[in-house]
């Protein structure tokens, strides 16, 4: 508004990238308005007075001798109350809004504010006038969702003494508080403030992440753990399974609030998370999901450069969130597409082009998004402990993971969980593959795990890993010389392994105790497979046929383990018992 | 007050490049007249100061440099839209191709198109009978959905997207009062294939509902590129505007991608996987992702793409990026073919994303969903069970096996194979379902619920 008076004017157009010049002064990354249908751009390039201009819409109708109007501030985000269930585009224009405003179709030159202007909002005040803050301080707080409290918190590089403070109900442009500062300056604070989104939001210190990411999926939580404030990666060809797993995370992950950006995907995928997550109860509060989610959708048909940005939107307001002391979880499906956006970006920029023509910074643009997760002691005398945990959907070309925007993902997450076709045809779901996936997090949340879980937990779990280790080895063997080249014991591995494959790897998404499970159930269940194996090897000792283990009935209470509610635990634990008894049973026949 | 420019100075394939232009826009309206009289159209695909770049439609042979006149038409593509384009065949410009007189447009929109807002988007729920057992029993397709055909060349994809076109109706409640069309969009077919399509729709009557745009093999390559949007703005105004339930039916993609391959290397872009632009997956993208619902309108489009992938590659580009933006796949299988089954759809590697929401009680039938994965499983472990018999011989194989594989074939050759006219109803594919699955035993019948197998299994014990 203030700043629009300095204009450019349009030299070229092509597609989403436009060149404009009389541009001096001009900043990288300032975001201007193009043409005078005002879209919305950002400057990518600057030479003397030369500015390329990524376009968050479509350019058609646009031409040169156009003006283009400067704003003077970089792509910034606003971060206050009415962010939760809020449905965003990738440069935070609700989606409801845009709707009522323009109707079915998207239209361009809509300008919305990420926040709405009018509703007010009941304001708590956690500090009086006289108290010392400093900045990440909460002034008071906002109950935005029944979930979730928002703490207003002072802005970065603002600190001072309160000179007044108010209480009762306001909209987000009202000032809520007067902060002085050393000098004497006086600085009016509303609840909400704008922050770039392409810069990371300070904190205090940074921590290793120790404490796991409870997901509720078991293949997850018990063998590629990750962590609050750690960084996965999901590769996956399509109809492998990839958005299931990504929406399963959203759902159940233990975090306080989900972010989920659809990344250049499916429009009706978007539609189905929109329709569910309302539907959807948070199994620990019972209250709707959608009450502590923020969704990002910018679907495949919508313009490119916004795409690139969504992200960066999302990630910001997760850090956002994080400074209030939450654990927040990210979801980018997929940064494939994001990647893409930057590779054609760059393209029309005539950058020099690296491999599969990416261009060559595609490496330190993966790095520096993953660097924004990470557990943190946020800003403030209060030394609040928060997280952000990043997990990106990976589109290989062809399942291919040799391709640029896969190895550049791999080298800075620290889980890798491996979507495999093969496992998906078969219906194996999730269809991660324990064989080739990997959590860096493993060793570091050992102490949790013994200390809430059990004390043999690390035993258990890596006695499972290495009986589905030897099955591989095994099936090689029963590939080429049959099953009965194999000893007793070995085939009780393999019926093991398939144990575990099936009765706790494979999780049912769409089963209602199913899609869930804990982690001290997990435990439960690993521990009653792996009990009937090592009370099976000793009968084998005993010298008791391999046919009369595998047909107990037993077995068909293990297969049944995974459909036990939570609440039922104890059933699980009298089951051990139950197996130790049943199998020493068993009479070894003359 | 329209300027005509006398600047073209380069001709290179499908582009031209007009000099000295003043107050031309990105993606507008081109129209280049020869000194011959001839006009030809062409839309901007670049403007630098003064220099336009122009992406011809039509083909550049015989275009020349001296003479020819440029005139920019200050508006982007339209398709000029009417009711009357119901039972119309249309070449890859919106010109008639059937001897018909013009369209009287009712209004003329933007073949672009704008994005679907997802907040405006209703999620697809309702069952299409398409009369195919392999799709309506395993991979079911439902009303705003985009599931394409994946095939090789050789392969009756064409066939099958004719059958679809002509047996697929809506079911269930309120089903009557739906109105029903095909938009369909023929990019570098054969003119076998054309006529085959035409006649296929003459025939059966279908003619008076459907549109059809078609570009033959040896048409303008560049037009491939404008029909699919032509196509799909048509089927928007027909869906969002007019109140029916739209089939789109594109095909052949493949011919789409080489298109725009052709137009990138022409502009001398930086070519992504097998010389295929970088943008590929957005362009597509902007395709598939026309199709949909959206709340408060009734009408619906649902595409099925059909895709020829060069040398049965799924991971191929075009497959690959498809994939990634459809809503699963119909996968047509060589080897199904070679044995004389039609249609020769092979359902293990196919895949509908929607279809649990649009199957079960209320919309087909309560055991849809389970006797789908019952078949599924079943059919898999029988084909397991004939590749062992491959390795080893028929006689290594267990009762058990035995049974899995006499079930395979029982499946490929009653439930997959079926006449090209033969429109089986959904309640005959799943009876057909559950007949079959009593060559095994019922232990093995995991999936289906005990009651399900009571109330439908035929009482005949083999």
């Amino acid at each position: 508004m203030q700043r629009e008076q300095k204009i450019g004017t349009i030299t070229k157009v092509s597609g989403p990238l436009v060149v404009a010049e009389g541009m001096e002064g001009a900043e990288m990354y300032e975001v201007v308005k193009v043409s005078k249908e005002k879209l919305i751009g950002e400057i990518i390039e600057l030479e003397g007075d030369k500015a390329s201009i990524q376009v968050y819409e479509s350019t058609s109708g646009i031409g040169p001798g156009e003006p283009v109007y400067r704003t003077g501030a970089p792509l910034r985000v606003e971060l206050g109350p009415g962010l939760l269930e809020t449905f965003y585009d990738g440069i935070q224009r609700p989606l409801d809004v845009l709707e009522k405003q323009t109707g079915a179709f998207i239209a361009r030159g809509v300008e919305v504010p990420g926040l709405s202007r009018t509703k007010k909002w009941e304001f708590v005040p956690k500090v009086k006038k006289g108290d010392k803050v400093e900045e990440g301080d909460a002034l008071g707080t906002v109950q935005e969702t029944t979930l979730i409290e928002h703490k207003v918190l002072v802005p970065p590089r603002i600190s001072g003494t309160i000179q007044e403070i108010k209480k009762g109900n306001f909209t987000i442009e009202e000032v809520i508080a007067k902060v002085k500062n050393k000098e004497g300056k006086i600085d009016d604070l509303k609840m909400y403030q704008k922050w770039p989104v392409r810069k990371e939001r300070p904190t205090k210190e940074e921590l290793i992440p120790i404490e796991p990411l409870v997901t509720g999926q078991r293949v997850i939580d018990a063998f590629f753990p990750i962590t609050k404030g750690g960084t996965a990666c999901i590769p996956g060809p399509f109809g492998s399974g990839k958005t299931v797993v990504q929406h399963q995370l959203s759902k159940w992950a233990d975090a306080d609030i989900v972010i989920f950006v659809g990344c250049g995907e499916r429009g009706n995928e978007m539609t189905d998370v929109l329709l569910e997550f309302p539907e959807l109860k948070d199994p620990r509060t019972g209250e709707p999901l959608m009450k502590r989610t923020v969704l990002i959708a910018n679907t495949s048909n919508m313009p490119v450069a916004a795409r690139e940005a969504s992200i960066y939107t999302g990630i910001t307001i997760g850090e956002y969130f994080r400074d209030m002391g939450y654990k927040v979880a990210l979801m980018a499906d997929s940064t494939s597409r994001w990647a893409e956006a930057l590779r054609e970006i760059s393209g029309r920029l005539e950058e020099m082009p690296g491999e599969e023509a990416y261009p060559a910074y595609l490496g330190s643009r993966t790095a520096a998004f993953y660097e924004r997760a990470g557990r943190v002691i946020c800003l403030g005398s209060e030394k609040r402990e928060g997280s952000l945990s990043v997990i990106g959907a990976v589109s290989p070309p062809g399942g291919d993971l040799s391709e640029p925007v896969s190895q550049n993902t791999l080298r800075v997450t620290k889980v890798f969980w491996g979507l495999d076709d093969a496992l998906a045809s078969r219906r194996h779901f999730p269809a991660i593959n324990w064989l080739t996936s990997y959590s860096l997090y493993a060793k570091e949340i050992e102490p949790y795990m013994k200390e809430k879980v059990a004390e043999d937990w690390v035993e258990l779990r890596t006695e499972a890993m290495v009986i589905l280790q030897q099955e591989d080895s095994l099936k090689e063997i029963v590939r080429l010389v049959g099953v009965e080249a194999l000893s007793l014991k070995e085939q009780l591995v393999l019926d093991t392994a398939k144990s575990i494959r099936e009765d706790f790897l494979q999780q049912n998404a769409f089963d209602p105790i199913d899609t869930y499970t804990s982690l001290k159930k997990d435990y439960w269940m690993l521990k009653i497979i792996l009990t009937f194996h090592q009370k099976g090897l000793e009968a084998l000792d005993r010298g008791v046929e391999l046919e009369k283990i595998l047909t107990l009935p037993i077995k068909e209470k293990i297969a049944k383990a995974k459909f036990v509610e939570e609440k039922k635990m104890g059933d699980l634990e009298k089951l051990v018992g139950e197996i130790g008894k049943v199998i020493e049973g068993v009479k070894v026949e003359k | 007050m329209l300027k005509a420019y006398k600047t073209v100075t380069e001709v290179s394939g499908p582009l031209l490049i007009v000099e000295k232009v003043s107050d031309v826009k990105f993606e507008e309206m081109v129209e280049v007249e020869l000194p011959s009289g001839e006009r030809r159209r062409g839309r901007v695909l670049e403007i630098d100061r003064d220099r336009a770049v122009v992406q011809m439609f039509e083909a550049t042979r015989g275009l020349v440099v001296e003479g020819a006149k440029a005139k920019f038409l200050g508006r982007g593509l339209e398709l000029p839209v009417s009711i009357d384009m119901l039972g119309r065949v249309f070449d890859g410009a919106g010109r008639p191709k059937d001897g018909g007189p013009e369209i009287i447009p009712e209004k003329k929109l933007d073949i672009g198109g704008n994005p679907i807002n997802p907040y405006a988007r209703d999620y697809p729920t309702d069952f299409i009978q398409t009369g195919v057992s392999s799709i309506d029993g395993m991979n079911p397709l439902v009303r705003g959905q985009k599931l394409p055909i994946f095939s090789g060349s050789g392969l009756p994809h064409n066939r099958l997207a004719a059958q679809i076109a002509r047996q697929a109706k809506v079911i269930g409640k309120g089903a009557e009062k739906a109105k029903f069309a095909v938009v369909f969009g023929a990019m570098g077919i054969t003119f076998e294939e054309a006529q085959y399509f035409i006649n296929q729709f003459r025939q059966t009557g279908a003619i008076e509902r459907a549109v059809l745009y078609i570009n033959l093999a040896d048409d303008p390559v560049v037009e491939r590129i404008t029909l699919p949007r032509m196509a799909l703005t048509c089927a928007e105004y027909l869906a969002f505007e007019k109140d029916m339930h739209i089939l789109v039916i594109l095909t052949d993609m493949t011919n789409y991608a080489q298109a725009l391959r052709e137009i990138s290397a022409a502009r001398k872009e930086i070519p992504g996987r097998r010389g295929y632009p970088g943008y590929l997956y957005t362009d597509l993208a902007t395709l598939y992702e026309r199709a949909g619902r959206i709340k408060g309108k009734k009408g619906s489009i649902t595409q099925i793409p059909v895709l020829a992938m060069p040398e049965d590659d799924k991971t191929h580009p075009i497959p690959d990026l498809t994939g990634y933006i459809t809503e699963g796949q119909i996968m047509i299988d060589r080897g199904l073919h070679m044995r004389g089954i039609y249609p020769p759809v092979d359902v293990l590697p196919s895949l509908s994303r929607l279809k649990d929401k649009g199957i079960g009680p209320d919309k087909t039938r309560e055991d849809h969903a389970g006797i789908s994965n019952q078949l599924y499983a079943a059919y898999a472990s029988g084909k397991e069970a004939k590749e062992l018999a491959v390795i080893l011989g028929e006689a290594a194989l267990t009762d058990m096996d035995k049974k899995f594989s006499k079930f395979a074939d029982g499946f490929e050759d009653k439930f997959v194979r079926q006449g090209e006219f033969e429109d089986r109803t959904v309640d005959e594919t799943l009876d057909l379902g559950w007949k079959l699955l009593t060559i095994l035993p019922r232990s093995e019948l995991k999936r289906v619920k005990e009651e399900q197998i009571e109330k439908y299994m035929p009482k005949v014990k083999k």
